[in-house]
């Protein structure tokens, strides 16, 4: 065993292993919690305030960047009392911009980096990436791990690279991707966990959103139970991110309930838990608004952006 | 920090409505197609573990009764059903699983209402599996001759069947849907704590058309089973229960021509080894002895962890089982119901009692549990020897007696030095592990990386003190039938 900053690094070959077919049967089992009535209310609140919402295109622009923005802090003025989104989530270009739009507001300031989406560049420009990122405003950076090397084996490769990423952060907070739909395996998926929180990231999130599968809910249950192994062996809290692929209110219920029943209460804030998505924003306000109102209202009531 | 944080989340109450289901205050006995008063006059009350009020008072049939049930079986046997043509036969049981399906919801609100088991389980297991059961069995109804190539095969006649409180509608599905499949008639008695849900499939079987004494039922304590099992006129017993009870079965039915399947108690191991992926472990831990309350014939009582995982292990499970809601069995969320009856309860108590008087070191879960009706905590009782009692003894409630173990050879001899032999689980990465272990443990299932699994064609039954005979599948046909 190594040592790092106090944790004993464990050999990542020994990753507990996981059973799929048992992974899916306790998954169908959270779908099973009925939240009704003030828990779905709070539950959908929740949800809405630990939204990364994200824009993540090539055709990016400031304008795009600075309504997405506007958004954010104001997600349906109709309704007032409704919590922000937790933060935005944008290329590192775009995240001056967003850090102006959004300045007082509490809602973070989320950028993607190290060669976002594939990770398929040298350490030095994903360094540079990340501290542009960060220089322009970042509070949070989302890397990609490489998974050819995870893939291929090399751990140690993975392992230092997040390490070196973490300390370009600073003060940001890092949420390490996994790609999960790249690992294909439940048993990679843990490995990558444990990889990841034991080389220091904050957070650990499933997918860029351009490689599907996504987030399903078998990949975050894994991870969860990652991060409360983690958590009982060295006492530090580790974020959980799933990103892509939760665009319904009640999928995200389904997975604020498998927080709350994997690792408890504590991890029911967006300090915490964040969910990637563009388009979940707007169910959850249309479910927020039929159950105030008990009539679903046509989605041309809630605007795009 | 975005501006509102919000902390902590509970789940409101979601009660499943029982607005819908239909309940009379009072049930007669269903004889040859007819609700008929018991000639002992008597009434007993069943009421709902979870809060102790009444449902309803149930007829107690006396030898008398049960002697006009099992004529009418038998006049029905002899006169229409050994003449109906087994695709005809089919017909009628399918239809009663379609009407089942139905009306499961109504099924299930009773099932919970009468035996304290959760209305996730009852909806989710025991009506589905029941309407399976009368599905599956319809299916061989017209190809018994391809069931058991080159035997000429008949039915028995009329068969009594006992069946026990914890799967209530289910085990009377284990019973009849055979039964019928194979061309006998039957005479069937619920438990005494929960006949709700066998009357209503009497409801079902008359809807069904089914001709007049094919399917007679019966309620009432053990002297009405007794009266069943000494009755001359029965070909068949199949019983469900205690081994105490299947002992006395077993003794009353010795010298005479009636041919007997029992289905007793269990001490069933669960063995985790070092390699087992452990999260799944521990759910098929929480499966094995919590489903149904711990009320499982086939519960994964004794649990044997591999002393190198042993901490990993008791700490996930000691916080998975926090994770547990325990209370209302109509509530949707809940995970753990009611103790069947009073009576199990102090049954149960009483063995906690023995963990505490000997000093075991046990662990309950913190959940809250509700005032009134009947209730226990989930309870592990830790590191406890072979020669315990709590490790010898059925207790048939929510308590895991857990053991270590160091090598494969070790935990197959523990397992198996036990009276019974019902049932036992192996968790393992690996398959040679698994095919080693399966092939030397004696019982009658063993379930590798799951636990509590059943399906209407895999056989079920047990070794040893476990009873014998088989239901489910081919098995389970053999049982209610004649072989030449």
């Amino acid at each position: 065993m190594n040592k790092k900053g106090g944790l004993e690094i464990p050999d990542f070959n020994q990753s507990p292993k996981i059973d799929k077919v048992g992974v899916e049967e306790r998954v169908a089992r959270f779908q099973k919690r009925s939240i009704k009535k003030e828990s779905k209310m709070q539950g959908l609140r929740m949800a809405l305030n630990m939204i990364d919402l994200t824009t993540l295109e090539g055709k990016d622009t400031p304008g795009k960047v600075k309504q997405m923005c506007y958004k954010a802090m104001h997600l349906h003025d109709v309704h007032p009392g409704l919590p922000t989104v937790a933060a935005v989530c944008v290329y590192p270009s775009m995240v001056k911009t967003a850090a102006n739009e959004v300045k007082g507001s509490g809602v973070k300031v989320a950028s993607v980096s190290t060669a976002f989406p594939s990770g398929q560049a040298p350490l030095e420009v994903k360094l540079i990436d990340t501290k542009f990122a960060v220089d322009s405003g970042a509070d949070e950076i989302d890397m990609v791990i490489s998974r050819g090397k995870f893939l291929s084996g090399d751990y140690n490769f993975v392992f230092d690279e997040i390490a070196a990423i973490k300390e370009a952060c600073g003060k940001a907070r890092l949420k390490v991707i996994l790609e999960t739909g790249e690992l294909v395996t439940l048993d990679n998926v843990r490995r990558a966990s444990d990889i990841a929180m034991y080389a220091g990231a904050d957070f650990i999130k499933t997918s860029t959103g351009k490689i599907q599968p996504a987030a399903t809910m078998q990949v975050t249950y894994t991870m969860l139970e990652a991060i409360r192994d983690f958590h009982l062996k060295t006492g530090k809290m580790i974020g959980m991110k799933p990103a892509g692929g939760i665009s319904n209110s009640k999928l995200a219920l389904h997975n604020l309930v498998m927080v709350k029943e994997t690792l408890g209460n504590d991890w029911l804030t967006n300090e915490w838990f964040r969910f990637g998505a563009s388009s979940l924003a707007n169910d959850v306000l249309m479910q927020i608004m039929k159950t105030e109102t008990g009539i679903y209202q046509s989605k041309d009531y809630f605007s795009i952006d | 920090m975005a501006k509102k944080q919000i902390k902590g989340w509970d789940y409101s109450p979601a009660p499943e409505s029982t607005s819908h289901i239909d309940l009379k205050k009072r049930y007669d006995l269903y004889i040859n197609g007819e609700w008929v008063k018991p000639s002992s006059k008597k009434y007993f009350k069943t009421i709902n573990p979870a809060n102790e009020e009444l449902l309803a008072e149930v007829a107690h049939a006396n030898e008398k009764d049960v002697d006009k049930a099992v004529k009418a079986a038998r006049k029905a046997y002899e006169e229409v059903w050994s003449k109906t043509s087994p695709s005809e036969r089919a017909k009628y049981i399918f239809r009663i699983a379609r009407l089942m399906q139905e009306r499961s919801r109504e099924f299930a609100v009773i099932e919970s209402l009468d035996a304290g088991k959760t209305i996730r389980e009852s909806r989710d297991v025991d009506v589905p599996l029941a309407a399976n059961h009368f599905f599956y069995n319809a299916g061989w109804a017209d190809k018994l001759e391809f069931a058991f190539p080159n035997r000429k095969v008949e039915p028995l006649g009329v068969a009594g069947q006992i069946i026990p409180w914890n799967f209530p509608l289910l085990m009377a599905a284990w019973k009849i849907a055979p039964a019928l499949a194979t061309g006998n008639t039957v005479v069937l008695k619920p438990a005494e704590t929960t006949p709700l849900t066998a009357l209503k499939l009497a409801e079902v079987i008359h809807d069904a058309g089914l001709p007049p004494g094919v399917v007679n039922i019966v309620t009432g304590y053990g002297d009405t089973g007794a009266a069943i099992v000494n009755h001359d006129d029965v070909d068949k017993i199949a019983f469900t229960g205690s081994t105490g009870v299947g002992k006395i079965i077993q003794k009353a039915v010795s010298g005479t021509n009636k041919k007997t399947t029992l289905e007793l108690g269990g001490k069933s191991a669960n063995i985790i080894m070092d390699d087992a992926p452990l999260d799944q472990a521990v759910e098929g831990i929480i499966n094995g002895i919590f489903f149904n309350q711990g009320h499982v014939c086939c519960a994964g009582s004794r649990l044997f962890v591999q002393e190198s995982v042993y901490d990993t292990v008791i700490e996930k499970l000691k916080h998975r089982m926090d994770s547990l809601i325990v209370g209302d069995p109509l509530d949707k969320n809940t995970d753990i119901g009611a103790i069947n009856s009073k009576e199990q309860l102090d049954i149960i108590n009483g063995y906690i009692k023995i963990g505490k008087d000997e000093g075991a070191e046990m662990y309950q879960s913190k959940c809250d549990i509700p005032g009134s009706g009947f209730y226990c905590r989930p309870t592990l009782v830790l590191n406890v020897a072979q020669s315990s009692k709590l490790v010898q003894e059925e207790i048939f409630g929510p308590v895991l007696a857990i053991q270590t173990f160091r090598t494969v050879d070790e935990v197959i001899q523990k397992a198996n030095n036990t009276p019974f032999g019902l049932a036992a689980g192996v968790w393992t990465d690996k398959g040679s592990r698994i095919f080693n272990l399966t092939t030397k443990l004696r019982a009658g299932v063993v379930w590798a990386n799951t636990y509590n699994k059943f399906d209407p064609s895999s056989p079920f039954g047990g070794y040893k003190e476990s009873g014998f005979g088989r239901e489910g599948g081919l098995h389970g046909l053999e049982g209610y039938l004649k072989m030449n």
